[in-house]
C-alpha cells in the first residue's frame, strides 16, 4: 500500500539519523573530544596564521629557490604519474572483461591495483627509504606505487565501460585480439584514460609535497626546512606558491579535457 | 547450391531451458531468410551460433563446405572473413570516423601489424568508398560515428559488413532500433544486396510483416525450436499465432495484407 511506503521510508530516514548521531556522540566520547575547545582552537589557529603566516618582502628573495624546488617536484610528478600509466594501462588491459584473454587475469590485475591503493602514500615513502634513502628515487617510486594502484583500476572501469559491443563486431569480421585492441578498444576508451592520467598528475603534485617531507626532496623538503627553522614568512610563500601551481595545473587539464572528451 | 546447413544444433546456458534444440535446416546461395519469433525464443543464440561468436553445445555447422563446427583459432576467423554481421546496436567505434569503421571490415584479412597500424591499401579503400556510395553516405565519410543518426550508423554497419566480401551476412534485429522510415530504408539496401550481389541474408526480424514482404524463405522460432520453416505464402495467421502464442500478432498480420492488398 502506498502509505505504507512512505511511513517505512520516513522512519528508515529517521534511523538513519539516529544512527549517524549515535555514531557521532559515542566516538566524541570515547575519544574525549570536546567540540567548543576544537572551535576555539580552530578560531586561534586561524587568528595565528593571519599574524605570523605570510610572506613578507624578505621572504621574495628566495623565490628562485623555491622555484627550482617547484620545478622538480612538477617533474617528479609528472614522471611518475606517466610511468605509471604505461604499466597500470597493460595491466588494466589484461584485467578488463572486453579484453581478458582468461578470467584469472581480471583478479591479478584487480589484486595488484587493490594493493598498491590500499598501502598509503606515507607508508610507501617510508618503506622505500629503508632500501633507497633519502633521494628523489624514493619519492618517485613512492608516488609511482600510489598512481599505479589507483591508475589500474581506473583504466580497468574505462575499458569496461567500452564495452563488448565493438569488440563483439570486430571479432565477427575475423579480426585478431591485438586488431580489436588497437582499432576499437584504444580509441573508445583513450581519451578517458587521458583525463584519468591529468587527474593523477594534478594529485601527485599535491601528494608529492608531502612525500617530500619525508624523502628530504623537492618543494615539500623546503617547507619542512623553513617550518621547522620558525621562518614562517618562506614557509607561507611556499604554501601559496603550491596552491597557485596546484590551481594552474588543474585549469590546463580541465582545458585539455574539454578538447579530447 | 547449399551454403549453409545446420544439424541438429543445440545451445544450452547452464541453469536455464535449451535456448536451442535440435535446430537443422540449410541455406541455399542468394537466399533471403528471416527469422522470426517472440523475444527469448533463441533467434539471436541461433544467428550467433553460426559464426561461432556463440559456442554451441551440441550439432554440426558447416559453411561453404568447411565444417565450422570444428574449427580452431586462426580457421575460424578465415570463416568468419566471409561472414558478415549486422547488429541491433550498430556495434561501431563511436569516435572514429565513418570510414574508419567501415575499414574495420578489412581487419580479418591483414596482418597482425597491417592491422593494429590500420593500414589500408589503396585498392581496399577504393572498395570502401564504393559500398558508401551505394549506400548513399558518402557525403558522411569523414563524420564521426556518434555525430550521426540511428539509420545511417545501421548504414555504417551494413557497409563494414560488406567490404569483407562475404558470401553471407548474418543480420540480428537490424531494424529493431529505428523509425519505419529508416527500417524501410535499410530493409531495401539489404534486399538489393542479396539480390545484386548474390549474397546470402538470414536476418532475425521482430515485424511479421517486414519479414513477409523482403523475404524468400521464413524460419519461425518458438523455445528454441522450428516452428516453420518455408515460403512467406505458406505462413498462415494460425502458424503466426503457433510460432508468437499471441493473438495480437495475427492482427498485424491482417493488417500488413490489408496494406498489401490497398
Amino acid at each position: 500500500m502506498p502509505a505504507d511506503i512512505f511511513a517505512n521510508r520516513r522512519k528508515n530516514i529517521f534511523l538513519f539519523l539516529a544512527f549517524i548521531a549515535a555514531l557521532t556522540t559515542g566516538s566524541m566520547v570515547l575519544t574525549q573530544f570536546d567540540p567548543v575547545n576544537g572551535l576555539i582552537s580552530i578560531l586561534k589557529a586561524f587568528f595565528w596564521g593571519l599574524s605570523n603566516f605570510y610572506p613578507d618582502v624578505q621572504s621574495l628573495s628566495h623565490i628562485t629557490d623555491i622555484l627550482v624546488k617547484l620545478r622538480d617536484t612538477i617533474l617528479m610528478s609528472i614522471a611518475s604519474s606517466v610511468a605509471a600509466a604505461v604499466l597500470a594501462m597493460a595491466l588494466a588491459l589484461m584485467g578488463s572483461r572486453s579484453t581478458r584473454i582468461h578470467v584469472f587475469f581480471t583478479y591479478f590485475s584487480r589484486g595488484i591495483g587493490s594493493f598498491f591503493r590500499n598501502v598509503p602514500l606515507v607508508a610507501w615513502a617510508m618503506v622505500l627509504m629503508l632500501s633507497f634513502s633519502q633521494s628523489s628515487l624514493t619519492g618517485f617510486l613512492a608516488l609511482f606505487f600510489g598512481s599505479l594502484g589507483f591508475l589500474t583500476r581506473a583504466f580497468m572501469e574505462t575499458l569496461d565501460e567500452v564495452g563488448e559491443s565493438t569488440v563483439e563486431a570486430l571479432k565477427a569480421t575475423g579480426a585478431a585480439y591485438y586488431h580489436i585492441i588497437f582499432q576499437a578498444v584504444l580509441p573508445s576508451s583513450l581519451p578517458q584514460m587521458l583525463s584519468w592520467l591529468l587527474f593523477m598528475i594534478e594529485t601527485n603534485i599535491r601528494d608529492a609535497t608531502l612525500v617530500g617531507f619525508l624523502t628530504g626532496t623537492g618543494i615539500g623538503f623546503l617547507f619542512d626546512v623553513y617550518y621547522k627553522s620558525f621562518n614562517y614568512h618562506v614557509a607561507s610563500l611556499i604554501v601559496i606558491v603550491t596552491v597557485i601551481t596546484v590551481i594552474a595545473m588543474e585549469s590546463i587539464s580541465n582545458m585539455v579535457r574539454r578538447e579530447i572528451l | 547450391m547449399t551454403l549453409l546447413e545446420l544439424k541438429n544444433v543445440s545451445k544450452c546456458y547452464t541453469g536455464t531451458k535449451p535456448a536451442l534444440s535440435d535446430v537443422s535446416f540449410s541455406v541455399k546461395e542468394g537466399e533471403f531468410v528471416s527469422v522470426i519469433g517472440a523475444s527469448g525464443s533463441g533467434k539471436t543464440t541461433l544467428l550467433r551460433c553460426i559464426n561461432r561468436m556463440i559456442e554451441p553445445s551440441g550439432g554440426e555447422i558447416s559453411f561453404n563446405g568447411i565444417m565450422v563446427s570444428k574449427l580452431r583459432k586462426s580457421g575460424l576467423r578465415k570463416v568468419r572473413t566471409k561472414i558478415g554481421m549486422v547488429f541491433q546496436h550498430h556495434n561501431l567505434v563511436e569516435r572514429l570516423t565513418v570510414i574508419e569503421n567501415v575499414l574495420h571490415g578489412r581487419l580479418g584479412y591483414k596482418s597482425t601489424l597491417a592491422g593494429v597500424l590500420g593500414i589500408y591499401n589503396s585498392r581496399e579503400k577504393k572498395q570502401a568508398y564504393e559500398i558508401l556510395e551505394i549506400l548513399g553516405i558518402l557525403d558522411l565519410m569523414h563524420k564521426r560515428c556518434d555525430q550521426i543518426s540511428g539509420g545511417q550508423k545501421q548504414r555504417v554497419g551494413i557497409a563494414r559488413a560488406l567490404v569483407q566480401n562475404p558470401k553471407m551476412i548474418l543480420c540480428d534485429e537490424p531494424i529493431a532500433s529505428l523509425d519505419p522510415g529508416s527500417s524501410k530504408i535499410i530493409m531495401d539496401y539489404l534486399k538489393n544486396i542479396c539480390s545484386d550481389r548474390g549474397i546470402t541474408l538470414i536476418i532475425s526480424l521482430h515485424q511479421v510483416n517486414v519479414a513477409l514482404n523482403y523475404s524468400h524463405r521464413i524460419i519461425g522460432f518458438n523455445k528454441g525450436t522450428i516452428h516453420f520453416d518455408g515460403p512467406p505464402s505458406r505462413l498462415s495467421p494460425g502458424r503466426i499465432t503457433e510460432i508468437y502464442g499471441a493473438e495480437q500478432i495475427t492482427e498485424s498480420y491482417e493488417h500488413s495484407l490489408a496494406e498489401a492488398a490497398g
